[in-house]
């Protein structure tokens, strides 16, 4: 019975916090990138688009998650930065 | 014409030299002819785990190195028809032997033996490439432990480099009282991380260290689950269909009534 209620509960269980925890940790690994490795990516990033737009550096966000793969082939590495940008310069209009 | 098959997991201490011993003997009573070698130079154990220590005159080093000839280092498992342990060097270490070597050495011995089974040392290094490097097929061990299956998934990718292609999963020390409770991530789990298929599943069973004591594998006696799960990986190994077997051992009063009352078991 106790497993019942346990069930309907619906606690997270510490099996749930290993596999989030692993499935976190394995992107990074299978995509072999070090947090310097990411940094660097960033820096470029930031130089590229500081060219044409004003961004919030401070709240610019770069990270490797993982997405389904569009051909269906299950779940490939991404890279996700979310970048607000204050103001478009005017350059190059 | 053999198979080389290495027992690899990245991670020490999860069973490696007990599935290469226990898969090895499991294929001998099945009538294979069988090399077990331990390629964990310097750390030799597979010898103690096959109750073989004292019948050590020869070792892989000395046979790469032109020192003996691979029949005189073969050591005859005279408990099992069929069965030979190669033992590692215990004074040398891992770069003793290459993988060229290694390579050589396992095709001679193809020409011998049904099945060829490498104990790789734990690690990727060095170790790892010598025992990996002459293998056709590879089982991955790892136990429901975040560590091990980390290491678990980073072994498979080296391997799938060097082209041993569908490395198979075997879960080792699985606890079904603790998977019940959400406590030990499941086998689903486990498979749905690594994403590779599953070879066998073997219990955490308390037998397998008093087998190991007396250096007599599990799976020879058969009664304990474990030995069982090795039993029945032997199999799979060999190509046939078997199902995975209850580890929740539902055969006791308590599961019976259960499911006298419909309670779904794990």
């Amino acid at each position: 019975m106790l497993e019942l209620f346990s069930r309907l509960g619906r606690r997270r269980t510490s099996k749930d916090v290993a596999k989030e925890r692993l499935k976190l940790v394995l992107i990074h690994d299978r995509a072999n990138v070090s947090p310097q490795f990411l940094e660097m990516v960033k820096g470029e990033i930031i130089k590229v688009i500081q060219n044409y737009m004003e961004i919030d550096e401070e709240s610019l966000d770069i990270q490797l998650t993982k997405t389904v793969s569009e051909e269906g082939e299950g779940v490939v590495p991404a890279l996700i930065a979310n970048i607000p940008i204050k103001n478009v310069k005017s350059v190059g209009k | 014409m053999g198979e080389v098959i290495v027992i690899t997991s990245g991670k020490g201490g999860v069973g490696k030299t007990t599935t290469t011993a226990n898969l090895g003997t499991g294929l001998a009573l099945l009538d294979k002819k069988v090399v077990l070698i331990d390629a964990d130079i310097g750390l030799r154990n597979l010898d103690l785990v096959m109750g073989l220590e004292n019948r050590i005159v020869y070792d892989l080093v000395n046979v790469v190195e032109g020192a003996c000839r691979i029949k005189q280092a073969l050591i005859k498992d005279k408990r099992f028809e069929g069965l030979y342990l190669l033992p590692a060097a215990q004074t040398r270490d891992k770069n003793a032997v290459s993988p060229e070597q290694m390579v050589k050495l396992c095709d001679d011995l193809k020409d011998e033996f049904d099945y060829i089974i490498v104990d790789c040392p734990a690690g990727i290094e060095q170790g790892f490439k010598n025992a990996i490097a002459g293998a056709d097929r590879a089982i991955v061990i790892t136990t429901p432990e975040v560590s091990a299956v980390r290491d678990a998934d980073r072994v498979i990718g080296i391997l799938e480099a060097n082209e041993i292609k569908k490395p198979m999963l075997l879960i080792n020390r699985v606890r079904p009282d603790m998977v019940k409770k959400g406590d030990m991530m499941s086998i689903e789990d486990i498979i749905d991380i690594l994403a590779i298929d599953l070879i066998g599943v073997v219990p955490d069973d308390e037998n397998i260290i008093i087998s190991t004591n007396r250096g007599e594998p599990a799976v020879a006696e058969g009664k304990s689950l474990a030995g069982q799960a090795y039993q029945n990986i032997t199999k799979r190994l060999m190509g046939e269909e078997v199902p995975l077997i209850d580890l929740a051992g539902n055969d006791g009063f308590l599961s019976k009534m259960k499911k006298l009352f419909g309670f779904k078991s794990a």
